[in-house]
């Protein structure tokens, strides 16, 4: 158990308090014996009130999109310095309701907010990885990587004007592959996501229909298919449904060995997801001038440029209520950014280029103050 | 114990007084928790219902990125599973009560009794993952394909059984709310049945009617209070179930005319949605559909009261 | 003689089909246990009860789970149960026949058939939202409002069980009505009560919906009651949702320890009732 032990005058004093009233308050026909017992199961329940906890300090919540390499790291960080990180995936929806709500340390949102928005609420934000999504199906005799689709058939998928997986449109891009008569089964987000805004606004700069039917945000109102709460659950829907198509974040594709299809990028080129790809469209970012760190990487230019890449954000506020807290979140921030970034190459999300990181820390050390003073101890 | 002594008698008095007072404070905390979840339901839906009125039960449309908000389909889609849990689950409670109480040996009666009472102790939850890994690939493979190859063609009825077998959807849900309510109905009508006095049934039996006419036309009429309560008892709880629907109902806002299809109950979007609500048009809406499940169901659920204490009374009044 | 045959038949035919009912009832609970026994078994070990609850892909157990689901239980039982247990004593005792008596056993009996997720939303609109924050306590509220109804309804019937003589021979020798609670019904009762609280714990272990607004969930050890914690059906909930094995088989293991643990408890509470309806029988 890793409690820490209660200070031995404070267990004395509390033992005391409830063993003596055993003394006072008893019914005349109830032995000594049996009234301490019954003290005891008390002190027992009291114990549980008064113990310390040592671990999750810091409490986040948000994006589902980088939760295999927040956890990863949390892990590691937990086992190097004890201090736990309480990561609650519940989406990007989620995440920017609860620090809007103050009920955790940090956010995490893989669609930034408008620079307005922050400024309005307060927030600061600031890009922790980068990763991509990718499409992933179920279509019995296609393996991984096997598949290759682009941007408009997609969106004639999940518009519901593609049904079967023998469609014409499909076996024009797949000559040589085998496609069964099954039913297509689009899997989509049905929780806030910024994978599902990172997914819908790829659609929607692919198929001018797409974009006035459904439209680019964290929750899309879907014509068609099944909806799933969080990467996992679309992970998990798109691997028990037959001839079921989802997106997903690359990590979960790949530590789930799901398979995942190549698209066509802006220049035309077939490309598959890896870390390469990711790192070939984040390349052009210009995050210097970007407002607010708001920039949005899908269908980048780029003969080896993966259309859905996305960089992952965190919000915290300018002026914390808790400094302490939100201090511990950036020294683990500050330990992911240079020690978790091999970990985070193992599952192919992208760290972040040095000179972006360089600028973070400026901004936190700027912008993020309590009582005048910068609120991060600059470690 | 001796109560001569005035002080003594005083002293028992004012622990009257507060054993009783305490009592009656924890009595009217029932009614607070009632009166307290009404208002704060109310109050939290206020905003939603007060912006989009009466169009907000009327429309199909839930759109988180516009803020347009209505809750027909979370309606339909409780309504549906709850019909077709309670057109699967009644018949066979009705089935296996009959058989506990006419045909079932005397030394099986306890067990069986005893084994379909446990169904109703498995938490929700249990039912749930079964659906999910269990029971819709069985429907997805087996199941579905058929009824869509031979109902489907059907004319009429045919067009519930339409569109591609995902396995999960609104009939997997009604499939598995049927086998969580079955137990509080078979339970119910069993000891319905077993309150009807054997002078009828003998009288029944004396005129040469066989076992099945003496339940239609005995049993049953005796015990249709009893039965109707226990059917509105099972369909208040099938209003409400959120865990086991959660993982099978596909969490589609969308009315659709097939079984097979996707859909979401009033309950369901509130377990997938309400920790992720931005926005206070959002939250108030899923409370707002909060309320319209704790009206529907209190409506329910008070009848089933109301009719099962009526069978009481006359139960009572018949011994 | 042909309309004699038709009835015969259509009496097979249904008495057939209530045996194929029956058959289908049991197959259900036999497939649900088969499954949870089969998925659950493979996934126990002793990991469970020594480790938290892992990161997607690590190795770890269930401890923080079933500690979390454990103290809000016993705290929720705590807060309900003295309130069902009054509120049952005041509807025997004080108000056998009264207006506000049978309105109260009226809402009651409503509580207790809820949608347990509406009472997941008043705690939250009226605990979550003060506090700011998710925590424990607000678990242990909502627990504690549905092991209410379940506690006022069995006590009621097990005081109402006691003979009025006992009653009255207490009443004759001048004792008012709390002593005669205290000193009489309640030791006459005390399976009764027992039993009760015995299904409210069975019944509030297995809840997850109220606790999925209310103590949230925790992937670390946290005995802080104002804080998120950990409870074994909102992890099953998510381990069992995504798509990693290690989790699902954590969900199936969790899954078989409540369904045990409440199988358990109801067992127990047959057996108790079974005891004292015998108690009664032999001749008091």
């Amino acid at each position: 158990m890793p409690a820490a032990a209660p200070n031995a005058v404070m267990e004395l004093q509390r033992w005391a308090l409830i063993i003596t009233p055993a003394f006072i308050i008893r019914k005349p026909e109830q032995s000594i014996h049996m009234t301490i017992m019954k003290r005891l199961a008390a002190t027992a329940a009291a114990s549980l009130l008064t113990f310390a906890a040592v671990a999750a300090d810091i409490s986040g919540a948000g994006a589902t999109f980088p939760y295999p390499i927040y956890a990863k790291w949390a892990d590691a960080y937990h086992k190097l310095t004890g201090v736990g990180l309480n990561y609650q995936s519940i989406g990007s929806g989620g995440g920017i309701k609860q620090i809007k709500a103050k009920t955790v340390t940090f956010g995490a949102s893989d669609m930034p907010l408008k620079p307005d928005d922050l400024k309005a609420a307060g927030l600061l934000q600031f890009p922790m990885i980068i990763g991509g999504v990718v499409p992933v199906v179920n279509i019995k005799g296609v393996a991984a990587g096997q598949l290759h689709l682009d941007g408009a058939t997609v969106a004639g998928i999940y518009l519901g004007e593609i049904t079967q997986w023998n469609d014409p449109k499909i076996k024009t891009l797949n000559p040589k592959l085998a496609l069964p008569a099954t039913a297509i089964a689009p899997v989509y987000r049905s929780d806030g996501s910024g994978t599902n805004f990172l997914f819908s606004d790829y659609l929607s700069k692919s198929s001018p229909k797409f974009m006035s039917a459904v439209g680019a945000n964290t929750s899309v109102q879907w014509p068609t298919g099944i909806g799933a709460k969080g990467n996992e659950g679309v992970a998990n829907m798109t691997t028990q449904t037959d001839g079921s198509i989802g997106y997903v974040e690359y990590a979960y594709a790949k530590q789930n060995k799901m398979s995942y299809a190549m698209l066509s990028n802006k220049s035309g080129a077939v490309v598959s997801p890896n870390a390469e790809s990711f790192q070939a469209a984040a390349a052009n970012a210009d995050w210097e001038h970007a407002d607010a760190y708001y920039l949005i990487l899908t269908d980048q230019a780029g003969a080896k440029s993966w259309p859905i890449t996305g960089a992952s954000f965190i919000l915290v506020y300018k002026q914390p209520t808790d400094p302490a807290a939100v201090n511990e979140a950036l020294k683990f921030f500050a330990w992911a950014y240079k020690d978790g970034a091999s970990m985070a190459g193992e599952l192919d999300y992208v760290p972040l280029p040095a000179p972006l990181i360089a600028q973070v820390k400026k901004t936190w050390t700027s912008q993020i103050t309590s009582a005048g003073q910068p609120v991060w101890s600059g470690k | 114990m001796a109560i001569i002594d005035p002080r003594h008698a005083a002293k028992q008095l004012i622990y009257e007084r507060i054993f009783r007072a305490a009592t009656l404070a924890a009595a009217l905390l029932v009614l607070l928790i009632l009166g307290g979840v009404t208002v704060s339901l109310a109050g939290g839906a206020w905003p939603a219902l007060r912006h989009f009125g009466f169009s907000f039960v009327s429309r199909e449309i839930w759109n988180p990125v516009t803020d347009e908000y209505g809750a027909l389909a979370p309606i339909y889609g409780t309504l549906v599973t709850s019909l077709i849990a309670m057109l699967l689950a009644v018949p066979t409670g009705f089935g296996i009560a009959l058989f506990l109480t006419e045909l079932c040996p005397p030394l099986l009666k306890r067990p069986i009794g005893v084994a379909v009472e446990l169904l109703a102790a498995v938490p929700s939850i249990i039912f749930g993952i079964w659906g999910l890994f269990v029971l819709a690939p069985v429907l997805q493979r087996y199941v579905q394909p058929w009824l869509i190859a031979h109902i489907g063609a059907l004319p009429l009825i045919g067009n519930l059984f339409k569109g591609p077998p995902f396995g999960i959807g609104i009939l997997t849900a009604g499939v598995v709310l049927a086998i969580m309510v079955l137990p509080f109905i078979a339970a119910t009508m069993r000891d319905v049945f077993d309150t009807v006095p054997p002078m009828l049934k003998e009288s029944g039996y004396g005129l040469g009617a066989t076992t099945w006419e003496v339940i239609w036309n005995v049993v049953v009429p005796h015990s249709r209070v009893g039965i109707v309560g226990g059917v509105m008892l099972g369909l208040g709880r099938a209003l409400g179930e959120t865990m086991a629907v959660t993982f099978v109902i596909g969490n589609a806002h969308r009315i659709s005319s097939s079984l097979l299809a996707p859909g979401t109950t009033i309950s369901s979007s509130i377990a997938n949605e309400f920790t992720e609500a931005v926005g206070d048009l959002y939250t108030s809406s899923l409370i707002a559909l909060g309320l319209l499940l704790f009206l529907i169901t209190f409506t329910v659920i008070a009848a089933a009261q109301a009719l099962l204490r009526r069978l009481e009374r006359q139960g009572s009044a018949a011994i | 003689m042909k309309r004699r045959a038709v009835r015969k038949a259509k009496n097979a035919a249904f008495l057939s089909l209530s045996l194929v009912a029956t058959m289908t009832g049991l197959a259900c609970l036999g497939a649900i246990l088969w499954t949870l026994l089969s998925h659950g078994l493979a996934a126990m070990s002793w990991r469970l009860f020594s480790q938290m609850t892992p990161p997607p892909g690590g190795q770890g157990g269930l401890l923080n789970a079933i500690y979390g689901s454990a103290v809000m239980t016993l705290f929720g039982i705590l807060i309900g149960s003295p309130i069902g247990v009054l509120a049952g004593t005041y509807l025997a005792e004080y108000g056998r026949s009264s207006r506000l008596s049978t309105v109260i056993r009226f809402i009651n009996d409503v509580l207790l058939s809820a949608p347990s997720i509406i009472i997941g939303l008043f705690v939250y609109e009226i605990v979550v939202v003060h506090m700011g924050h998710f925590s424990a306590l607000a678990g242990c509220l909502a627990l504690a409002i549905l092991a209410i109804p379940v506690t006022l309804r069995t006590t009621e019937d097990m005081l109402n069980l006691v003979p009025v003589g006992m009653k009255d021979s207490s009443a004759a020798l001048g004792a008012y009505p709390w002593r005669t609670t205290i000193s009489v019904l309640y030791p006459a009762a005390r399976s009764g009560i027992v039993t009760g609280l015995l299904l409210a714990i069975a019944r509030i272990s297995g809840e997850t919906a109220p606790l999925l607004f209310t103590a949230l969930n925790n992937q670390f050890w946290s005995t802080k009651l104002n804080a998120p914690m950990a409870n074994l059906p909102v992890v099953i909930f998510q381990f069992a949702l995504s798509p990693y094995k290690d989790w699902q088989d954590l969900a199936w293991a969790g899954a078989l320890i409540i369904t045990l643990t409440i199988l358990l408890l109801s067992i127990s509470a047959r057996v108790i009732l079974a005891m004292l309806q015998a108690e009664r029988g032999s001749g008091r």
